[in-house]
Formats: structure tokens, sequence, C-alpha cells
């Protein structure tokens, strides 16, 4: 979702595919999806990191999962 | 007659330490013979009816649901042990980050939060790790990939739509980074500084950044790429492309390359590759010998001799040596068991063994070892091994199975010397010291040598410095380094000269 | 590109769209008339329900007792009793309000001389209808039908619907966008709370229906009426919805829900690139709150049209513009009803700039749901829904929570998978 203030009236509201980062460029800038812990221990040490409340695609269910990658952007 | 249940709560998803904590605290429940909390995976389905766990029940469980299974000496047993279970299952988790404000469901809400974010670190079960990670590649992020069960096609697959994109993936079965000083997952707090770290092995690169800050130097990153990358349908992509990326990082002045000997194409491809940089690098196939080399680069066949190699030799801070007296074995046994955590480890002291004309065997043998079961009298084992690890957690999170081992082996009156490594760091065990020494005191006078090196630095959460000193008063033999523990080893023994 | 590079992208694009369309839309009230002008392929013995499509025999109480009701108001049928028989034989015409440019709450009875709000979305031209809101209790959208409910339909038909409707001709019509904006800064979410957008409303009308009426008594009347329902505005609500979407209806390849609705006993969605095809799975039960001598074994299952208001960014979407609303719905402390606005962000594609949430530091109300997303995360549509009585005809028993069925979703994403050629 973008910020409400950011765009222009009537546009295209959707996201662009977004830019390639750079890595290397200074501390990273994490999302972590899977273990809690990796999150809980990069916040301790200040780095800025987002945790997933992550769970399996289509509540497991595989066909699905498989048309929803197909289905993808 | 045991009494074996199942519970599927549908729709329920936790992550796999978790559950493996409440697994473990169920086990030890009195009489519960064998407990297991595992999302419905097929691979899952398969390790729970290995271990005699699975019910009729939960056949039709699918990734998205959690399956609960008790083995227990009887039906009452079993049914008290459910019930916990569920308790512990609903208990909030502890430790979380920002408990109070709703976390993102999925990858691209979490950017929408972060839009300056470059990295994605991946965890999830490896059923799912592939999707999230090309997911990832998508929303311009670069990726550590934990998660290991990743295919090899599925591997090739993301690197090369993220070498078209420019971007890194780290992995599979990447459990160490480090970038611009931030330790990622199981990684050393590591002072800054020139040095970069291309490495296919975690605790390979746990060991030679933990050397170069012991010796007063600095690391600029170091890039995990997963232990495949450099065999022959990998090709190297990630680690040329992060080969790439520390050319063009002005905070690197110096290379360094860390691999168990990848195929000779891929060797020369990076060799190759590494003949056009501008900086001088240092490679480390482990245990092989120098192939041809250019120039600006050095070869080392142990973590030992890279990290002196990159640091140019010489120790810039002068730090008091730690005395130990070595102990020689009275018995006149000759055997040596090692545990390890770590797999490079372990493999090292494979190099140090054979450098020495000393026959060894491993479950994860180097070229020039033998398999376990051979005959040959030495055995280092990887207890980080697939067969070690499965439906548990590593044993650098939770020592369980290291203990174990360590137990039976301190009990072993054949043997003369055990071999250990003590990796600490960010994501390891608060104080695995702490755990061993426990271990080898209550295995009284009679014992076999212990002998132990610690990888890491006084700066990580346990203090190296600590470590190192509950193991000496605990009556264990250390050495400055893991190669410096095989060597000490071998000296313990009596030799026919 | 690969086929899968090809699919995604066009469900991107025309994604793009459905938005560009939602967003532009510019719904004005710009009229009331009968249905039968309104609606010319509305005939005799033809009516129009809420929800997906549904025959007489899997119909819930409430809403056979409207059907038999509103038989009997509009003559096809002289008393209650012969117009269940009528209906059980087959003889009226059942619809859903959907097919025909409407929208309906709870049992959504639309006949030929009922009076409908006409709203003109001015972007695209087309236009979208419903009945006037009867007000609170004995009401034929609860499936009230007896004397007194007829009366009120009658006074409608001949007083206020007319009235209205002259109001309306002799002005330039009520842009309806900007009033729900100044609503949600009121505390609305335009589904189970529309107190302040009715307010606005009432004092937009009044001018124009003094101007028109002439009967003193009679407008204390009308103003009366409007003034005493708080909801009064939720069948607005509800039409500036149909006008928005119905043009999002027909886009190739789009995953974008365009309506979502039930009938008591199926809830059905549609999706923008499969046209017209309803995605049916049975009503799930609300969870909330009963007014006092109620309880859930009371309760009806979820019914009406009325969640077209989710479909486009409020009701349970803006949730967090209504922190009084989750007490009410029984969700929790008001502080928890940012969460739920914040969850809805997860299966939507944008925010509308236009319906900003001051307690959210103006983020806009989550827009345009993804069928992909919802399948992916298993995240369903909350919806704040009343909860009618299961007996016709005593009103509502309560307030709630409920969610969209996830297989609705699931069916849909199949259909499009299939008609894009990867299925």
């Amino acid at each position: 979702m973008n910020k409400a203030s950011d765009q222009p009236k009537g546009g295209a509201q959707i996201k662009d595919k977004t830019v390639p980062q750079p890595l290397l460029n200074g501390p990273p800038q994490v999302i972590n999806l899977g273990l809690a812990s990796f999150a809980d221990e990069l916040t301790k040490q200040g780095t800025v990191v987002v945790h997933v409340d992550w769970s399996p695609p289509a509540r497991g269910n595989v066909e699905l999962a498989n048309l929803l990658s197909k289905l993808s952007e | 007659m045991s009494k074996l249940v199942n519970r599927v709560c549908v729709g329920l998803f936790l992550d796999s330490v978790i559950l493996m904590q409440i697994s473990r605290s169920i086990t030890l429940l009195d009489g519960v013979e064998d407990a297991a909390l595992m999302i419905g995976t097929p691979s899952n389905l398969d390790l729970l009816n290995n271990s005699k766990l699975l019910a009729r029940a939960s056949l039709r469980a699918t990734g998205g649901d959690l399956i609960l299974a008790i083995r227990a000496r009887d039906e009452a047993t079993a049914a008290s042990a459910l019930a916990k279970a569920e308790i512990l299952l609903e208990r909030p988790t502890v430790g979380h980050t920002g408990t109070t404000t709703l976390r993102p469901r999925t990858l691209r809400s979490a950017q929408d939060n972060l839009p300056a974010a470059n990295l994605a670190l991946i965890s999830v079960p490896g059923d799912f790790a592939a999707a999230e990670a090309r997911k990832a590649l998508r929303a311009g992020l670069n990726v550590m990939l934990f998660s290991d069960n990743v295919s090899l096609s599925e591997e090739v697959s993301l690197k090369r739509e993220a070498v078209e994109a420019g971007l890194l993936v780290m992995g599979p079965d990447c459990g160490t980074a480090i970038i611009g000083g931030v330790p990622l997952a199981f990684a050393n707090q590591i002072p800054q500084g020139a040095i970069g770290i291309i490495g296919a092995s975690g605790t390979g690169i746990q060991e030679v950044s933990s050397l170069i800050a012991q010796a007063g130097y600095g690391v600029s990153h170091a890039l995990g790429v997963g232990g495949r990358d450099l065999s022959d349908p990998v090709g190297g992509i990630s680690t040329l492309a992060a080969l790439d990326m520390l050319e063009g990082d002005s905070a690197t002045r110096h290379i360094v390359l860390i691999s168990k000997p990848p195929s000779p194409s891929v060797a020369k491809r990076v060799i190759d590759t590494l003949a056009h940089s501008e900086k001088p690098c240092t490679v480390c196939f482990l245990g092989a010998d120098a192939p041809s080399l250019p120039d600006n680069v050095s070869f080392a066949r142990t973590l030992k001799a890279t990290a002196e190699l990159a640091t140019g030799r010489s120790s810039k801070k002068k730090r008091p040596e730690f005395k130990s007296i070595i102990p020689h074995v009275t018995t006149g046994h000759q055997r040596i068991h090692g545990l390890f955590c770590g797999g490079t480890l372990s493999s090292e002291a494979q190099v140090v063994f054979l450098d020495q004309g000393v026959s060894v065997a491993s479950n994860a043998p180097i070229p020039g070892a033998e398999a376990v079961g051979s005959g040959t009298s030495h055995v280092l084992i990887d207890l980080g091994s697939d067969e070690y690890t499965r439906g548990r957690p590593h044993p650098m999170i939770d020592p369980t199975v290291r203990d174990e081992e360590l137990t039976k082996a301190l009990a072993d009156s054949t043997l003369a010397v055990i071999l250990l490594d003590v990796v600490i760091g960010f994501g390891a065990h608060p104080d695995p010291a702490g755990t061993i020494v426990r271990v080898v005191e209550a295995a009284g006078t009679e014992r076999p040598i212990v002998v132990a090196s610690v990888t890491g630095t006084d700066d990580d959460p346990q203090n190296r410095q600590t470590q190192m000193a509950k193991l000496v008063d605990g009556g264990i033999v250390v050495a400055p380094t893991n190669a410096d523990a095989a060597t000490l080893a071998l000296s313990c023994l009596v030799r026919d000269d | 590109m690969t086929t899968s590079e090809k699919v995604g992208s066009s469900i991107r694009e025309a994604n793009a769209e459905a938005i560009r369309r939602i967003l532009e839309a510019e719904p004005v009230l710009i009229d009331v008339v009968p249905a039968s002008e309104a609606i010319p392929a509305l005939q005799e013995g033809m009516i129009l329900h809420a929800g997906p499509p549904i025959d007489w025999g899997n119909m819930c109480g409430p809403m056979r007792g409207a059907v038999a009701g509103i038989a009997v108001f509009e003559g096809w049928a002289t008393d209650l009793a012969e117009a269940e028989r009528l209906a059980e034989s087959g003889a009226f015409s059942l619809n859903p309000n959907h097919d025909f440019g409407a929208v309906g709450p709870m049992t959504g009875m639309t006949t030929l001389s009922q009076p409908v709000l006409v709203v003109e979305n001015r972007a695209s031209g087309n236009h979208a209808f419903c009945t006037i809101n009867e007000g609170l209790g004995k009401v034929m959208r609860f499936g009230g039908n007896d004397a007194s409910v007829l009366k009120r339909l009658g006074w409608l038909r001949d007083t206020l619907g007319p009235a209205l409707g002259v109001a309306l001709r002799a002005g330039k019509g009520i842009e309806l966008k900007p009033l729900v904006a100044r609503g949600l800064t009121m505390g609305d979410e335009m589904h189970q709370r529309n107190l302040g957008c009715s307010s606005l409303l009432l004092r937009t009308l009044a001018p124009d229906l003094a101007r028109t009426v002439d009967d003193r008594t009679a407008l204390a009347e009308m103003l009366s009426f409007i003034g005493s329902n708080d909801q009064f505005f939720l069948n607005l609500a509800m039409v500036l919805g149909k006008a928005i979407m119905d043009p999002v209806c027909d886009i190739e390849s789009s995953s974008v829900v365009t309506a979502m609705s039930r009938n008591g006993t199926d809830f059905g969605i549609r999706v923008s690139g499969l046209g017209d095809e309803w995605f049916t799975a049975p009503v799930e039960m609300p969870v909330g709150l009963y007014f006092p001598g109620f309880s859930a074994d009371d309760a009806n299952p979820d019914m009406g049209d009325s969640t077209i208001v989710e479909t486009i960014g409020l009701g349970g979407f803006a949730m967090a513009a209504a922190p009084a609303v989750a007490g009410f719905v029984g969700v929790g402390t008001p502080s928890s009803a940012a969460d739920f606005t914040r969850t809805m962000g997860e299966i939507t594609l944008t925010q509308n700039p236009e319906w900003t949430i001051p307690a959210l530091d103006y983020q806009g109300v989550p827009t345009g749901i993804d069928i992909r997303l919802v399948v992916e995360t298993g995240i369903t549509p909350t919806i704040n829904t009343g909860i009618a009585h299961r007996k016709p005809g005593i009103g509502q028993v309560g307030a709630g929570v409920v969610r969209a069925p996830l297989a609705c979703f699931e069916l849909a994403l199949k259909a499009l998978a299939t008609r894009l050629g990867v299925g």
C-alpha cells in the first residue's frame, strides 16, 4: 500500500516493481521470515529489522500455492 | 504397550525452533517415550513415520497444519502430555520484537513498512523457502537463505534470477554472514576492517573472521554463498557475484575465499576472476594443494593459515598466549574421538591429522579420510550433519546431542583424547562452555583428556575469554585455534619415535 | 517472457486499471424513482433479493417472510398464506439485486413500485439503485411482513420517495464521496456505524425538502423519519459502492473482487476478470455481541448485499476510523479496531487517498481486494454486520464480525487460473 499523501489523485495506485537494492552500502535493513530469534538478535544490536508473522502460503495447500506462483507478478 | 496419539491443529504455524523447544519439554515428561511437533509437510510426515510417531489422524495434514505427535507408556500419560503441549502452544512466545504492534504477515506488507529494506533473511521450512526467496528477489531484495532442503534446481534458478537483477543469493543452508559489521544469523561480533570474506561454509567464516579479530584486524563484509555454490551444477554463481560486490566495495582491501575443494573447472573460473582483481586475495580450499595462482592470490589449506595470510602473518596486538601444559596420555590408549558442531571445523581437523600422516575417519570425510566404520581408530564426527539433525535443532543452538555424545565418549575407556569445538556468537547457545564443563565434571577423574578451542571473539555475548577460562577451570585443555586443537590432541598421544 | 511472466504482468496491468476505475469514480445521488422506472427489466411477479441466486426452498426464515410480504404489498397475493403458496409453486421470478444494478440490505427486497435511491457514477456514466432504509425493529429487511410493515412501505412509496425525488431533481445532486470522507473523521465506518454520515445527509437534504414539500406536517414526519434512523446512510453507502464497482466488473485478467454478498444461506463473490460469475460457499456465523435478551441461538445466518461496503474499503476495512464499533461488535478494546484495518491491508492492493483515517495518520482505507492475496495469506475480508433474528420480522438482535468464506476465493482463484491458461 502506498502512503495516501504520496499519490496523485486518480493515477495508477499500485506500487511499481521494486528496484534491486545494493547490499553493501552500510548496515543492512532486514526483513526476517522464519525464526523469530534472528529478528530478536538483530533488534538487540540496533539493526533495522521487520519480522514477518509468516505462515505457509495458501494454508499449506500445495495445489493452490502452485496456482498462486503461476499468477504472481 | 505404549500409546501413540496425534492431534492436528489446522491452520496453526509456529517456527521450528519454538516447536522443538516444546517437543523437548514434552519428551522430558515422565512416561513420555518420544514427542514431536511439526508442520505437516510430506517430508515431515516421512520423518514422523520413520520415528514411529505418525498416526492415521495426521495423514491428511498439510504444511499449513501443525501435528502434535506423542508416544507415551499408556493412554492416560499420552492424554496428559497432549494437554500440556496444547497449553505450551497457547503461551505467547517469549522475547519477540515489538510485541504490541501488529506484525506484517507477508514479505509484501513488510516491505510497505520498510521500503528501504535491502535484505530478506529467510529461515522458513525448506518446502517453502525457494518460493519466498523468489518473491524477495522480485521485490528487489538480496537474499540470505538460511533454510536448507532447497533443491539444487531451485538453487540454480534462484541464483540465475538474482544475477540478472544484480542481487546476491547467500545460501541455501547459509548460516553465517556479516554485512557492514552486522552479524546475521550465526555470526560473531567482529570489528569492521578491510578484509572481505566469501565463504561456502558457515563455521569456516566464523573461525576465519574470529581469528582475524583476535589478531587485531577487522572484516568489511562476510558473504556466505551456500555449500553447493562451487559445485559444477551451480558453477559458482553467487561466489562470482559476491566477488564482484567486494571488488566494488571501497572498504574491502583484501578478499578471502573459503571453501571445501571445488571442482577443477569452477576453481579455475573463480581464480581467473580473482586474477583480474585489483585487490590481494587469499584462497582457502580446505585440505587441497595449491592450484596454479596469479600473483595477487595466496593459498591456504587451513582456516588458521587463511587468517594468517590475510592479516600478513603479523599480529597487531600482543595478546598473552594462552598457557596450557600439554598432557600426555598415560593409559597407553591411542584413540582420538572428535565431536564437532561446525562441519568445516571437523574438516579442518581432518586436514591437520592427514598433514601429520595420521589416518582419520569421519561421518563427513574429506578426500583422503575414511568413512566411519572402516576400522580407522581416530574418528571425527560432524554433529551438524543430517543424520544427527533430522527433527532436532542444530547442535550450535541446542547442545543436547553433543552433550549426550560427550557423556558416552567420556565413559569410553578405550579413548585417549576427546576433541571438541566450541562455537559462540549470535545465535549460538548462551553458555556452551558451561554445558561442556558440567558434563565433563560429572564424568569424574578417570576419563579421556578433553581438548577444545573456542571459535568467537571477546565481543560476542558469551565472551571468548570467559568461555576459555571456564573450560580451563573445568579441566579441559584449550588451544588458541581449531587447527591448534587438532595438533594439540595429536601431541597428547604417546608416539613410538 | 515466459507464459507465467506474461500472465503475471497482464494481471498486474488489469488490476491497475481496476484500481484506477475505483478511485476515479464519482458517485452522486441524483434522484429517487420507482424501481420500475429505474430498472426497466422489472416485471410483475419479479422479486429481486440480496445475495447470489437462491430459490424459495433454500431461503431462510426472514427472507421467506420478506418475499411473502412484498408479494402482498405489490398486490400479487391477497394475504401472506397465499403469497407463500405462490412462492412455493414458483410463481415469482426470484433474482439477485446485483444482476439488475441494485443492492439491498438484509433480505434486500426490490420490486416494481418501491422507491429506489438513484446514484450516478459521473466518471463512467453508470447508475446503481437501492431502496430507502426503513428504520429499525420490525421492518421488511429483517423479514417483517405484517400490516405495520406494509403501511410503512406504502408511506415510502407514496410520500417520502416522491418528495426526495422532487428535492433531488431540483438541485445538482449530492456528491457522496466527500460525505463518506467526513464521516470517517467522525467515527463512522459506513456499515454498522453511519451516525455521522446520516446526520450530514439530513443536513444537506433538509433545506431542499423544506423548499419542495408544502405540507409542514408531512415535512416534519419526513425529517423525523430520516433523523431518527442512525443507519439511514447505510443504504447510500451500499448504493454508492455498487455505482463504484459496476464499471470494474469486466476487466480481462483482473483478480480484484467486485462484489461480496449473502442471501442467508450462501456467501457469494464476483471477480473482475471473471465477469458476473458467482463463487459461493455457505455463509459463516457472525461472532459478536447480542442485545439484552438475545443470544447466538437466535441468530440468523449472514445476509444482505451490504458487504458491497467492505468491497470498497469501508465497514470492517475502515474499523480504525470507528473505535466505538469495536465494542459494539464485540471484537475487543477500541484500540484493537486499528488492527483490523491494518490486517485488511494484507489483502488489498492500495489505499484510497480520498478516504483517509485520522487515527492512522491519514492512511487511506484498504482498497482493491485481490483474490490472490486472500488465498496466499488465508486472511479473509472482515465484515462488520448486523445480526438478524432467525424468525421473520423480529429485527436486529446483535452485531458482530463475520468473515467472507475462504472457499469463495479459492474457487475464484482456480477459475481465474483456468481462464488465463495456467490452471
